[in-house]
């Protein structure tokens, strides 16, 4: 699923989108506010949605080979945040839309979970 | 410029979105007022080889004359000794001093013009002037700083194996870590990652190494007063000792179990100490051991095997 088009179904705001990756394909989604977790089962390439809004959430995704991430539920990060996700080369959305359907959304529109791809 | 892959953007697509005007314009612009003559704009044109010159009016950009009205202006056998005002094109197309290149771009190409003039988006006032011929220039310089800074990082490193002599070599690499830095973990990870892409590892390696080594920093970060990471790196593996000054771990067995945490509330708050850490670290590397003494502190030890690129 084209990066533009996760935007259009969550109503997304960009909050940083440093190379213009509107066209990159996105194959899979995490939606995790345990960065354990989100460590331990993410893919690479992956869109992590998140509620948490802490420079680690960005230290997650640059280690764990994530490029796009999306804050959920309203939540948006501070500036210092931002300009990490930049300096990483990190997009990062936000969206007013909760978790859960947030989800669901992006689930019922064809995007796999990581679960689903590791068995494909 | 077209896209030529979808996925991975050009070095150079990837700069006109980054670079900004103000970064590329030239800054000391030769101005007219309204009622200079285009006696003063042959003069110009010809001292500073330029082809064309904005206008300004107490400090505001009230149009831009250019070569070509100079020589409509002879053809039309009007009077040098005439006014600029009366010549010059008053609806100028202006750009923002923050706009990013590629915008600027796409209005050289719709428009036709040769040059724009820089506004400031606060305040309008001029602030440069910008030709297709000062993005070539900043492209270049920006794609040459760029390209050397990484580049020569890379290649220097990623040799360093090869060009020293010995039956095994081992790199070590060092990064301390301070408790309680809640702000900054993560941080000397991301050191780590960095030199392990420019030695030239494979992401995959790389990625296991990255979140192995980011769990055992975390761990440093929320328990203990402070401590070490050590990656000795050879060309065939990666062994990272994370060891810290204490407060230990009195169950080390219950604390490889997943799910089992320590960890007060504000740790969870912040996305972890749920119990995945060291179980994230057992699973991501090849070979893991684990010693601890209460109030001495704990030592970690890490291998990834790893074949180069």
């Amino acid at each position: 699923m084209k990066l533009s088009r996760i935007i259009s179904i969550l109503d997304a705001e960009i909050l940083c989108n440093v190379k213009d990756k509107s066209n990159v394909n996105i194959t899979t989604a995490c939606g995790a506010d345990l960065m354990s977790d989100v460590l331990a089962f993410i893919k690479s390439e992956a869109l992590l949605l998140t509620g948490l809004t802490t420079p680690q959430v960005i230290y997650t995704a640059e280690n764990s080979g994530v490029n796009v991430v999306c804050f959920v539920r309203g939540k948006k990060p501070c500036r210092e945040i931002v300009n990490l996700a930049k300096e990483k080369k990190i997009v990062l959305l936000a969206t007013k839309t909760p978790m859960f359907e947030s989800c669901g959304k992006l689930y019922k529109n064809g995007l796999t979970g990581c679960s689903e791809i590791s068995k494909q | 410029m077209k896209t030529l892959d979808h996925k991975k953007p050009s070095k150079t697509q990837e700069l006109t979105y980054e670079l900004k005007v103000e970064q590329v314009m030239r800054k000391n612009v030769t101005t007219l007022k309204p009622d200079s003559t285009m006696k003063d704009v042959r003069r110009i044109l010809r001292n500073n080889k330029i082809s064309g010159i904005p206008v300004v009016a107490d400090d505001r950009l009230v149009g831009i004359v250019t070569i070509e009205d100079f020589i409509i202006c002879l053809l039309e056998g009007g009077e040098i000794d005439g006014k600029v005002e009366n010549r010059m094109t008053k609806n100028v197309v202006t750009v923002y001093s923050d706009e990013p290149i590629v915008q600027v771009v796409g209005k050289f190409e719709k428009s036709g013009y040769g040059r724009f003039p820089v506004v400031d988006r606060d305040n309008k006032k001029l602030v440069g002037i910008i030709t297709k011929g000062d993005i070539i220039e900043g492209l270049l310089k920006k794609l040459e700083i760029d390209y050397q800074k990484e580049e020569i990082h890379t290649y220097r490193a990623s040799h360093i194996f090869e060009d020293v002599i010995s039956d095994n070599s081992t790199l070590i690499l060092k990064y301390r870590i301070k408790g309680g830095e809640f702000k900054k973990a993560g941080e000397q990870t991301s050191k780590l990652r960095k030199s392990l892409l420019r030695l030239g590892f494979l992401p995959e390696t790389i990625r296991r190494v990255a979140i192995a080594t980011f769990e055992a920093e975390m761990n440093i970060v929320i328990f203990t007063p402070e401590g070490e990471l050590v990656a000795k790196i050879q060309p065939d593996k990666i062994m990272v000792n994370a060891i810290d000054s204490g407060p230990g771990i009195p169950d080390v067995k219950k604390a490889m179990r997943q799910g089992y945490s320590t960890a007060p509330d504000w740790v969870r708050e912040l996305g972890f100490g749920a119990g995945m850490g060291l179980p994230n670290i057992k699973n991501y590397s090849d070979e893991m051991t684990l010693e601890s003494k209460v109030n001495e502190g704990t030592n970690l030890n890490f291998v990834i095997y790893t074949k180069k690129k």
